[in-house]
């Protein structure tokens, strides 16, 4: 087997890791750091519910290996605390199963940091990248819309 | 999650990176070059993608620029597709990549992985086509520059242990008038039923597409019937649909029969954007 | 009734759970023990195994066990054809064939992908019609030997594993007496329930014989029940948990991967074992969503009055039985839609095919006969030239009138349809048209239809319901629902806050769900949660508000009947300053020298349901279900006649719901069904070659709705309280989904000005469909 000890920066914590080139971050940060929050919805880069954030943008931890994730600051929901996203989340029922919930809101939280302003078209383009069974997005549209006009306020 | 194990490297320059593969090769460990490793990653868990040597281009500086050079857009392979987007220096590659996967993959595709792919849609490739751009290859034998065009048959026809580090473009075409249209099964997600890409140059309409046969392509034949002025607009477009390369795709997007029903309004649409 | 906390839009009690990524699944709960059984899937549809060669596979460091299928229980639900693993045959792509239980599961991949098995092809079934004709294939040679529950009807020798016929009034004659008769074809593949949690298992055996299970499933009682009956199990050894669930719609209903973990675990002495689908295999090798081959005439006199309906569904089962025969029972008991019809004639037939076997999907047959029923009932709209919104509302149902079963309807045990309509009229703004032309290309068009639906479950079907006290006086609610995703939970509360007249947040709801001290709820299915386990509750909570009478009426020297609950406090009616808080009682009451009675208040309540009957074989006749929820839809696309393309632009659901207990919770249901059943209408569906393999068992090619492609959506209810149902709901979950489909292809047939017969509705198929080439 080809093992490696990494150092891996996550959620403002080095954890040091031992991984086979093969095992993707995903399947790292669940099995080896016991992060669940990052959910194996398709393995294939196809549904989001893995999203987490690296170096700020969202990433599908599926789609990254774990020796890749050396040198990059990486934060997974479990890192969040209490956002306006995650509470927007809450207050505008934006999610039922809730288990595309962690992908959809690192997703959201990227948004927000990465495109304070964004507009319709923003919104849409970067979630699409997420699948939701369960909700119209229409409340995940109100949630996210709810969060950036609240993060304006904040931030002026 | 892979099943097999693989060596990983992560060379810094052009030559290290060479080397590797080499030294790889000779040990018979099926080498791979990778840079966003999203393919190695979705195949190789459904057995379609194998490598006992992955050798991982994104430290190398070269493949990581984006700027213009003596009249010329040069861009890094390494980028990923978000990045290209981002800095929007290219608005008929950011129209066409912009459709491609979803935006949190292009955060991880990377153009030269797009381009090289096995996937056979690669439709970053298309703008570097219609503008005849240079590509730079890296391999065994040093760094050498050619005409995309000229090396560029359904796929990047790269000798073993090459890679593709940038591609440059001409200023000029990256100012004129284009117009990328993706049409899908259903709706705004999806593979493309067919991808066009199309810009305007010297008065000259130039096309290319994907998803419309197993391969990307840019058709003189097609190219020189949408630009016989003698014909009507509908007359150029069926003198098009005659050149059209095949096999036509036929598959779970749509029937080649459908397509060519499709192909037929694109043209139109793609003529009357440049009236 | 004036409601404290019904009707609000109470956040759900997992809710902080949930967005913080805290919230455990099955493949969340992690043990080092916890070893990996992976499976070798059939690549094709049909065929006989000819060998299995393993040894390759069990010199792979880690392997465990490698299991095949011989001597293994022949399992199924209502009947038992399904081998757990297959044996001397496949019968779909993606069939189980081998187990292999590794320590990782990249070693069980590696030994899996060392295994050669040997096939020899077999001509495949590909549709329910050719299943039906006389001389195809047989999927299942030995159809007469397997066994049974007594209301089951396959046909040995055929490839029909179930017929239910429903022969009601005389409808040859119901036919001849109409001035107009329309009929049609329509029929369309299985599809996917496609849950973002794919389905996972984990079973161990302790050596005292206790089998737990921890699995990701709206059935856990069923669970258990089935391993005990199958392998000759304890029944009261197998333990069920059930953690949240990641999104079921009727796909977790179906017992499968349970059996592999169990088998798993026993060829490895008990040690904890996982089977976890990834997504290719939990769509192609577990249970889909059926599809559907269906006739339907319809016979109407001049004013679109219905006499007569003959209809024959031969349902996509696929290749085992298992719930295809609910599935099949389902669809002929409402096989009319919400009409009125005198004579009806259905045959509905449970076909095999060499698919993925079939399991419930959100509305459990009716989102499928429906839109079969309502493209032919705009079809009679335009034969006649009659407005089909009028043409709906002039046969709508309503009490007095009698279902394809002969159920005489009443006030309660029906909603008003028309009333729906009438709403739903308003809400589409059907007055300004169903046409409005944009330019050249584009126009917007409006469809509509209409669904009933009842819920076809065992008669006997339990629900039941504990309730304890903490000493602060706040109270657990333990019921056997599982929180798949539809806050049924947190509803729960809130019936119980509202009967106990208290604070919401002082109930506790237990979210897991453990067979062994959980009470039974039969499955979480059916949008039956609320209806049983909430009048089970309320059962509980009487049980409590007596005890706690009892106790208060000794400490505050007055009679039961003079007693008030409120505010977690027993008081006296007319001078509630004397009472005694719940703290003060509910661990038995302490007189100030030590002297105690009472003592700790368990409160108990159970719901069955209410004189329902099985069908009679010959003619249907029979109660199938509680009540029948009705709803009136439309959907608004704006479609491009040139490309022959179209956007969602507005879709719009009014449901008689009898109440709405919790208002965002509710439209969240209404809204995610109907997005669900756009999905499915628009775009979902397997594709098949000529093998019979499926084309697209990934979610970049099958492919759910996504953010922005979604339309508006309209939500409006009625409110006929169901009397039998806590505080009159009606079941909810499913009906949004309902009508979809069928809305969606009554839009775009008059749109594109063609008869479009299948789903999805993609612009190929109206191409495809304009061309005469379907």
């Amino acid at each position: 087997m080809k093992l490696h000890t990494i150092n891996l920066n996550i959620n403002d914590q080095v954890r040091t890791v031992t991984v086979r080139t093969g095992d993707t971050l995903l399947y790292t940060i669940r099995e080896k750091l016991g992060l669940t929050g990052a959910k194996p919805g398709c393995l294939n880069g196809d549904c989001g519910a893995c999203t987490i954030n690296v170096d700020g943008w969202p990433m599908k931890s599926c789609l990254m290996m774990a020796v890749e994730g050396q040198g990059k600051q990486i934060k997974t929901i479990e890192g969040l605390g209490n956002t306006l996203i995650q509470q927007a989340f809450v207050e505008h029922f934006a999610f039922q199963c809730g288990y595309c919930t962690p992908g959809f809101i690192m997703n959201c939280h990227s948004l927000i940091l990465k495109k304070p302003d964004a507009d319709d078209s923003t919104i849409k383009e970067w979630l699409e990248s997420n699948i939701c069974r369960c909700t119209s997005y229409i409340e995940i549209e109100t949630a996210v819309k709810s969060a950036l006009e609240k993060n304006k306020h904040h931030s002026n | 999650m892979l099943s097999f194990d693989f060596d990983y490297y992560r060379p810094k320059t052009l030559q290290e990176a060479v080397g590797l593969f080499q030294n790889a090769d000779r040990n018979g460990k099926k080498p791979m070059y990778i840079s966003g490793a999203t393919e190695l990653l979705t195949l190789g868990r459904i057995n379609l993608a194998f490598t006992e040597a992955a050798i991982d281009l994104k430290d190398i500086v070269e493949g990581n620029v984006m700027q213009f050079e003596q009249g010329y857009l040069v861009i890094g392979a390494n980028l990923t597709l978000t990045k290209i987007e981002e800095a929007n220096l290219f608005p008929l590659l950011t129209n066409t990549s912009s459709n491609i996967a979803d935006h949190t993959a292009r955060g991880k595709i990377t153009l030269g992985g797009n381009i090289c792919g096995q996937i056979f849609y690669r439709e970053a490739v298309l703008p570097f086509l219609l503008a005849d751009s240079q590509v730079v290859i890296v391999g065994p034998e040093g760094v050498t520059v050619k005409p995309l065009n000229e090396i560029f048959n359904e796929q990047l026809i790269l000798k073993k242990g090459e890679f593709l580090i940038q591609v440059a473009t001409d200023d000029r075409y990256i100012h004129a008038p284009f117009i990328s249209i993706k049409r899908r099964q259903q709706w705004e997600t999806g593979y493309p039923l067919i991808t066009v890409a199309a810009l305007k140059i010297d008065g000259e309409v130039r096309t290319a597409f994907s998803g419309l046969c197993p391969f990307p392509f840019r058709s003189k034949k097609m190219e020189a019937a949408l630009n016989n002025h003698e014909l009507s607009v509908k007359a150029r477009i069926q003198s098009a649909l005659a050149e059209v390369p095949s096999p036509i795709l036929n598959d779970v997007e749509g029937s080649s029969e459908y397509r060519l029903f499709v192909l037929q309004n694109l043209l139109e649409d793609v003529l009357g954007a440049f009236d | 009734m004036n409601m404290e906390v019904i009707g609000k839009s109470v956040i759900r009690k997992e809710a902080q759970e949930k967005v913080t990524g805290r919230a455990l699944y099955t493949h969340d709960y992690h043990s080092t023990r916890k070893l990996s059984g992976r499976v070798v899937l059939s690549p094709y549809a049909h065929a006989r195994i000819t060998s299995i060669d393993t040894s390759n596979a069990r010199k792979v460091t880690g392997v465990r066990a490698i299991l095949t299928g011989e001597n293994i229980a022949l399992t199924g639900e209502s009947m038992r054809d399904r081998p757990p693993l297959a044996t001397d045959k496949v019968r779909y792509h993606g069939e189980a064939v081998v187990l292999v239980v590794a320590d990782t599961p990249a070693q069980g991949d590696l030994a899996a992908s060392l295994i050669n098995i040997q096939y020899e092809l077999l001509p495949v079934v590909h549709t329910p019609t050719q299943a039906f004709q006389n001389n195809a294939p047989l999927v299942h040679e030995r159809l007469g030997e397997y066994k049974k529950e007594k209301d089951v009807y396959p046909v040995p020798g055929t490839n029909i594993a179930h017929h239910v016929k429903i022969r009601k009034g005389n409808v040859e004659k119901g036919l001849a007496e109409s001035s107009v008769t329309v009929e049609a074809e329509y029929s369309f593949s299985p599809s996917d329930h496609a849950a973002m949690e794919t389905r996972s298992s984990i079973a161990e055996i302790r050596p005292d014989g206790t089998i737990k299970i921890m699995t990701s499933s709206q059935a856990p009682f069923m669970v258990k029940q089935l391993i005990a009956s199958y392998f000759n199990e304890d029944l009261g050894k197998i333990v069920v948990d059930t953690p949240l669930v990641g999104g079921a719609y009727g796909g977790k209903a179906a017992v499968q991967l349970e059996l592999l973990a169990y088998l798993g675990s026993k060829a490895v002495g008990g040690l904890p074992v996982e089977i976890f689908n990834e997504r290719e295999q939990d769509i192609i090798m577990s249970p889909c969503h059926i599809g559907l081959d269906a006739k339907v005439k319809i016979g109407a006199d001049p004013n679109g009055i219905i006499k007569a309906m003959k209809i024959q569904f031969l349902w996509d089962g696929g290749a085992y039985s298992d719930k295809l025969i609910d599935l099949t029972r389902a669809g002929a008991v409402d096989c009319t839609g919400p009409y009125k019809v005198e004579n009806v004639w259905c045959d509905s037939y449970g076909m095999y095919t060499n698919h993925t076997y079939a399991t419930p999907f959100r509305g459990f047959s009716h989102s499928e006969l429906s839109f079969a029923i309502e493209r032919t009932v705009d079809l009679l709209a335009k034969k006649l030239q009659i407005d089909p919104l009028e043409l709906r509302y002039r046969n709508a149902i309503k009490p007095g009138h009698t279902t394809p079963t002969r159920v005489l309807l009443n006030q309660s045990n029906v909603g008003n349809l028309q009333e729906c309509i009438e709403k739903l009229r308003k809400l589409i703004r059907w007055e300004e048209g169903q046409v409005k032309e944009i330019n050249e290309r584009l126009v917007r068009v409006k469809g509509i239809s209409c669904s009933w639906k009842t819920s076809t479950i065992d008669p006997n079907a339990p629900s039941g319901v504990i309730l304890t006290f903490n000493r602060d006086g706040s109270i657990n609610l333990m019921s056997g629902v599982v929180e798949i995703g539809t806050g049924t939970k947190t509803v729960l509360a809130q019936i119980l806050a509202e009967k106990m007249k208290m604070n919401v947040e002082k109930i506790h709801v237990r979210m897991k769900v453990d067979t062994q001290t959980t009470p039974e709820h039969w499955k979480t299915v059916a949008s039956r949660g609320i209806y049983m386990a909430g009048r089970a509750l309320l059962e509980a909570a009487d049980d409590v508000i007596a005890q706690l009478k009892n106790i208060a009426s000794i400490v505050l020297r007055a009679p039961t009947e003079d007693l008030e609950v409120a505010n977690s406090r027993v008081f006296i009616k007319d001078n509630p300053r004397i009472g005694v808080d719940f703290k003060e009682i509910c661990y038995g009451y302490q007189y100030p020298n030590g002297n105690s009675i009472g003592g700790q208040i368990i409160g108990r309540g159970n719901f069955i349901l209410r004189h329902l009957t099985y069908l009679d074989p010959e003619t249907g006749e029979g109660n199938p279900g509680p009540e029948w929820t009705v709803a009136a839809y439309g959907v608004e696309v704006e479609f491009d006649r040139r490309d022959l393309t179209y956007r969602l632009i507005r879709a719009a659901s009014v449901i008689d719901i009898g109440i709405v207990l919790n208002e965002k919770a509710a439209l969240g249901q209404v809204m995610g069904a109907m997005s669900m059943g756009l999905s499915f209408a628009g775009r979902e569906t397997f594709y098949y070659d000529e093998l019979g393999q499926v084309l697209n068992p990934q979610l970049r090619t099958y492919r759910p709705l996504r953010y922005g492609e979604n339309p508006e959506y309209l939500v409006d209810f009625v409110y006929t309280p169901d009397l039998q149902a806590a505080y009159g709901a009606r079941g909810v979950g499913e009906h949004g989904l309902l009508g979809m489909p069928g809305a969606l292809g009554n839009a775009l047939s008059l749109a594109a000005n063609v008869s479009l017969h299948h789903l999805p509705l993609t612009p190929e198929l109206i191409w495809k469909t304009k061309a005469g080439k379907v």
